[in-house]
């Protein structure tokens, strides 16, 4: 063997026996597991009264329109994309809060993120919806608000909002999960801050940038991509999370599924569905946050 | 050479300290410092670890705040929570032992970011500058990559003119070449000598004890937090006055 030759072949990974085995067994179990279901239950299964619901022939138009379930998976969407926008901006200012040297901002961000983290969510939601949505929103004359006002009757404000004479509704839920999941983002961002190491610090002070500077250009980028794998996991529970608002007639995906499951009394079928609608959801979330974890990564090389 | 120098009976020295304390808790990490650092002279600050001579010169851009004393930079008084603090910092680069460029931004932007978000100059005209400094410390071909792709002594010559891109009055070292593998050593001592020979006016703590015997003006000797001895280089290696200075360089010099 000279210099030049090649490095000798790596021994490739493959799908031995033992794997073999594994994925036999669990498939067994699965088989099993329908078979009682199909035996025991004896369960009609009938897919197609639901799946009416992800679309409908419109007769008037002559065309396919979205049903119920697939305007709850949009509502949800436009809930999640919303929430997530205030959520960071809550985050980054609450977890800027949290590192800086003024004590009054401090204890304010620090009061906020433990009173959400240590109340159920649940809980915090109900109160959220009697105390501050339903005084508030009147108060600020959200309530009464013009739908024939061009502002607000065109498609845009539809894409963007949904339906208008849902929007104190919508603005409720989202309001409601963005305070939510702000928490969360602010400890992550905090530590995203906290975590960059001392002389970056230093040196931009060194080189006379204002704090603001400071964090802008020098401390906040070097913290986005740390705490990019932790923040898509936070977004992705976010949209999990949109469920739980349907307890205060959010009509997001559950909501409706819960009509839905109502009125055909086909609850299992409803619930698979479902449940495969917010995987698809949040898996291609997942795929498309990995992706820009790569590029971020090759970036900084 | 250096305007300041023919008119130095007029100018205030440009950094004056007196009676300068700081401690860290309990610990009393300097005591009742005094020292005067003219226009274009070069301070060579040593001592054993731990003396405090970082922290001394941390003190002056108030990467550090004192707690007794006072600082004048060209003048001004610095203290601990001013709010034209940038400014002053402006006026006094800093180079540090662990380089701490930007990871996040190329050799350039590094550059650039201070005299831009100072509003300074323009972005050309700050990119032009950036580009003289780099040839100046002899990396202008890396100007487009990212500081963790260069060596460690390439990464503090682009430390060094970082700080010069802010034309500072003054440049303080913070140990620039201890974190070096040895064989980068000489490329960042070239680039301060040459500075030195062009008239800045430097405060450089290190253990380069070389370099300290070409350029420095005065020795600053420290231990526990006080100045123990101040001489001019010669004097102080041949026949420093003090034991612990003797001591410091037999222990330095010994093998």
């Amino acid at each position: 063997m000279d210099r030049n030759s090649p490095p000798p072949e790596q021994r490739k990974k493959r799908f031995t026996l033992v794997d073999l085995l594994l994925f036999s067994a669990l498939a067994a179990l699965i088989l099993y597991a329908g078979y009682r279901v199909n035996d025991v239950l004896v369960y009609h299964w009938n897919w197609s009264r639901v799946l009416g619901f992800l679309v409908k022939y419109d007769q008037e138009s002559e065309s396919w329109v979205a049903n119920l379930l697939l305007q709850g998976l949009a509502t949800t969407l436009r809930l999640a994309i919303w929430a997530t926008v205030f959520a960071t901006l809550v985050g980054v200012v609450m977890g800027y809060w949290r590192t800086c040297q003024n004590l009054a901002l401090r204890i304010i961000s620090r009061c906020y993120v433990e009173l959400i983290r240590n109340i159920p969510p649940i809980v915090f939601i109900f109160i959220f919806y009697f105390f501050v949505s339903s005084q508030l929103f009147p108060a600020i004359g959200i309530y009464n608000i013009d739908r024939d006002n061009p502002w607000v009757a065109n498609e845009v404000f539809a894409f963007l909002f949904g339906d208008p004479a849902l929007l104190d509704n919508f603005l409720a839920g989202m309001i409601c999960l963005s305070l939510f999941e702000g928490a969360y983002i602010t400890e992550i961002v905090r530590a995203g801050i906290q975590s960059t190491p001392k002389g970056q610090w230093e040196a931009a002070r060194s080189i006379g940038l204002s704090p603001f500077n400071v964090l802008r250009d020098i401390i906040l980028p070097q913290a986005v991509r740390k705490i990019l794998p932790p923040l898509a996991g936070q977004f992705i529970t976010l949209i999990k999370d949109s469920a739980i608002i349907s307890l205060i007639s959010i009509q997001e995906l559950t909501f409706v599924a819960n009509e839905v499951a109502a009125t055909t009394t086909r609850v299992f079928e409803t619930w698979i569905l479902v449940g495969a609608m917010y995987f698809v959801l949040c898996y291609s979330f997942a795929l498309l946050f990995a992706h820009l974890e790569r590029r971020a990564k090759r970036s900084q090389r | 050479m250096n305007p300041a120098m023919n008119e130095s009976s007029h100018t205030p020295p440009l950094v004056e300290i007196s009676g300068l304390c700081k401690w860290f808790g309990e610990f009393s990490a300097l005591y009742d410092i005094n020292l005067q650092v003219n226009s274009g002279e070069r301070v060579v600050v040593c001592g054993p670890s731990g003396s405090g001579k970082s922290t001394m010169i941390r003190c002056i851009n108030q990467l550090e705040e004192h707690q007794a004393g006072t600082i004048k930079v060209d003048g001004r008084e610095v203290m601990p929570g001013m709010k034209q603090i940038e400014e002053v910092r402006r006026d006094v680069g800093m180079v540090f032992q662990s380089f701490n460029l930007f990871p996040h931004l190329t050799v350039v932007e590094n550059l650039t970011i201070g005299p831009i978000r100072n509003k300074l100059v323009s972005k050309t005209e700050a990119t032009e500058r950036a580009m003289h400094y780099l040839e100046r410390v002899h990396i202008a071909e890396q100007a487009d990559k990212y500081p963790p792709q260069l060596s460690g002594g390439q990464q503090q010559r682009v430390a060094i003119a970082r700080s010069l891109c802010l034309q500072p009055k003054i440049m303080l070292f913070d140990e620039p070449t201890s974190a070096l593998d040895p064989e980068m050593i000489a490329g960042v001592l070239d680039v301060m000598i040459e500075l030195a020979e062009g008239g800045m006016t430097m405060i450089c703590v290190t253990h380069e004890m070389g370099f300290a015997r070409r350029v420095a003006d005065r020795i600053v000797f420290m231990d526990f937090g006080e100045i123990v001895e101040v001489a001019e280089p010669e004097t102080f290696f041949n026949s420093p006055r003090t034991e612990r200075a003797k001591l410091f360089l037999s222990q330095l010099l010994g093998h």
